[in-house]
């Protein structure tokens, strides 16, 4: 490998100096130069010149063996992993297929999505009206439940035979889980929890903006080099479209096999515990209780409110410590991250470690009877009360309202 | 049974600041702490130890300083730890990291089981245990809230869903990530602590586990941060108080559009 700066093409404007992170680019005589024996041969300055000045050597094979590692113009398309379960493609599915076409439009490419499972013709057709140009589907009576091995390898060939360029899905706990293993084996980039995506308008790469430290620090990466660009994507952040019956599309049969689809592991049974009420992560709405419950039998009146609003029970961690609530629905750091569109803290004093699961909700009402804790300084609305009184009188007025509109 | 826990330190708090002038984290003056979920990692492995016998050892790949976190892991009943730490590793991605720590557990010889922490609480990746599953060519079974049992090399474990969990049995050797709901980590006992103090805690880098520079680091990640920046902080609305029915009318007037 080696690195040289293209003397004629240089015009020193310090960009690659404030890229390299070991500090190895000097400018003298309004040229850049880089000391090799600080070079660590990243790139980041070639990836940061404007000019093209600075030009790396990567042998051809890396890691990856012996494979003969295709060019980045021979990767195309935007592919979604259309996640399913129980035979129903999963809501974030149809927020990244229009969120892919957005994407597309701005590369000239096409959208892609890719479904894994069994007897699922009418979700094929139902991909195509959200978005897709084409559905590559693997029927297979063993994929019917995702496992983590038979999906890596059938995901995992269907890349390296179609050379996406850019390849999304959900980060629920499948997503994570599954494309996770894939990029190891693709050996390309990965993202996670992504909840920006836009496309740098020079280079065509894809722009992926997260979260960390718990959404107090944003961070926007690339996959300069390799592909395709993968991504797991936070559900809620996208609008889906409404489908459109006129879309056609292609649906294309994959033939899988055999050893593709062995599995070390085996799922023995699926447990569902949130049946009667709504998926947290996939909720437009959550209620959700605090210290500020008192007693676990109060969080009846929570669900009174959600019922009338369709929404799920959250809780906070001082709620779950107390066994008032199942660890399932905690909220915040060490529970789950959510987005819903309105969040209804109730008897949640707003703890930092709350506060990251779910302040990048669009609407947060606070109820609580301390005019100075710290959920209000976060909630688009906010009550100062008892929310004993408050959240039966909500429950309540909403009722009226949603009754009276369903009759006009 | 042969027990690998993988360990982060991470700032205690997720609060932090960027220095403007160098578009990095400010590190200093933080404490750093085990990754919260870890310790979930470190308490199953101990018991694991316990229920089946064998020992526990755990790795951690960081800059020297993360010696501390492994001392502490120590004193909390870990046989043994090794230190990934290589000034080659700076700036790994979750593809690099996953490969280090995947060559490293290669070199510590054979092992029934990998426990992880679901995922970092400064990074919130939950990229790097089904990383090195997929370097290993082992199975793995992510956000563990239960091991139900182990019998004659199979186990079985339930695994957190969005709806609930699921069951399932595989042979080891695996990967486990792992989630609150598992256990609650013990307090490490002043034997321990005084067990840690003077532990010989293992250093490896690149040579000592036999990889490439260019293959770790920045140079090994297909990832690149191009800019980190601070969110808008979220500003706080209208405060209602008063009278209840009035109050709760003027919110639901606000929001019903959104329902």
């Amino acid at each position: 490998m080696s690195i040289k700066v293209l003397i004629d093409k240089c015009t020193g404007c310090n960009l690659c100096v404030k890229s390299c992170p070991f500090g190895a680019i000097r400018i003298i005589n309004k040229k850049a130069v880089i000391e090799l024996s600080q070079c660590t041969l990243c790139g980041a300055c070639v990836t940061a010149c404007k000019l093209a000045a600075i030009k790396l050597d990567k042998p051809a094979t890396e890691l990856a063996g012996n494979d003969k590692i295709p060019k980045i113009d021979d990767y195309n398309g935007i592919w979604v992993f259309a996640e399913q379960k129980k035979g129903k493609v999963q809501p974030v599915v149809f927020e990244l297929l229009s969120k892919a076409r957005e994407l597309a439009e701005r590369l000239s490419t096409e959208v892609s999505a890719v479904l894994l499972g069994y007897q699922l013709d009418d979700e094929a057709q139902n991909l195509i009206w959200q978005g897709a140009d084409k559905v590559y589907i693997v029927d297979n009576e063993r994929l019917i439940n995702f496992q983590d091995e038979p999906y890596t390898n059938i995901l995992t060939a269907l890349i390296k035979k179609y050379r996406p360029q850019i390849v999304l899905s959900g980060a629920t706990s499948i997503g994570r889980s599954l494309i996770s293993r894939v990029a190891i084996k693709i050996h390309t980039g990965l993202t996670a929890d992504c909840t920006g995506l836009d496309i740098d308008p020079e280079k065509k790469i894809l722009l992926q903006t997260r979260p960390a430290f718990g959404g107090n620090i944003m961070a926007t990466i690339i996959t300069p080099n390799h592909r395709p660009q993968m991504a797991t994507v936070r559900h809620k952040v996208f609008p889906a479209n409404p489908p459109d019956k006129d879309r056609k599309g292609k649906i294309i049969r994959e033939e899988i096999e055999d050893g593709h689809i062995v599995s070390r592991a085996r799922l023995l049974d699926i447990v569902e515990e949130l049946e009667s009420t709504v998926n947290l992560t996939e909720a437009d709405i959550i209620v959700s209780g605090g210290r500020g419950m008192g007693d676990g039998k109060n969080f009846a009146l929570l669900e009174e409110l959600a019922k009338v609003l369709n929404a799920a029970v959250g809780a906070s961690r001082a709620a779950v410590d107390a066994g008032w609530m199942p660890y399932s629905h905690q909220v915040g750091q060490t529970g789950r991250t959510v987005c819903p569109k309105i969040y209804i803290a109730c008897g949640i004093s707003g703890q930092i470690q709350h506060l990251v699961g779910m302040q990048s909700s669009k609407v947060i009402i606070a109820i609580n009877k301390d005019a100075d804790a710290p959920i209000f300084k976060i909630a688009t609305y906010g009550i100062v009360g008892d929310l004993f009184e408050i959240v039966p009188a909500l429950t309540k007025r909403f009722k009226e309202i949603l009754k009276s509109s369903n009759e006009s | 049974m042969e027990i690998i826990v993988c360990i982060k330190q991470v700032p205690e708090t997720t609060e932090v600041k960027i220095n403007p002038d160098t578009n990095t984290l400010i590190r200093e003056g933080i404490k750093s702490i085990i990754n919260p979920f870890d310790m979930y990692a470190i308490e199953e492995g101990l018991r694991l130890k316990e229920r089946f016998g064998g020992r526990v050892r755990v790795i951690s790949m960081g800059p020297p300083q993360a010696e501390s976190a492994l001392r502490e892991a120590i004193s909390m009943g870990c046989d043994e730890a090794i230190l990934l730490s290589d000034r080659a590793f700076a700036g790994s991605d979750t593809w690099a990291t996953s490969f280090v720590l995947a060559s490293a557990i290669k070199k510590m010889g054979s092992f029934d089981i990998i426990l992880c922490g679901k995922q970092a609480s400064d990074g919130d990746t939950a990229q790097v245990g089904p990383g090195i599953s997929s370097h290993l060519d082992i199975p793995q079974v992510t956000y563990v809230k239960k091991i139900e049992s182990i019998d004659n090399g199979i186990s079985r474990v339930e695994r957190m869903t969005e709806e609930g969990y699921e069951v399932i049995e595989l042979p080891l050797p695996a990967l486990f990530t792992v989630v609150k709901e598992i256990n609650e980590p013990r307090i490490p006992s002043l034997r321990g602590m005084m067990k840690a103090r003077s532990a010989k805690i293992t250093l490896w880098g690149i040579g000592e586990i036999g990889i490439e520079s260019a293959a770790v680091g920045l140079s090994g990640s297909p990832t690149r941060v191009v800019r980190i920046f601070t969110p808008p902080p979220r500003k706080g609305g209208q405060i209602f108080h008063g009278e209840t029915s009035e109050v709760v009318d003027r919110l639901v007037q606000l929001v019903k559009d959104e329902i």
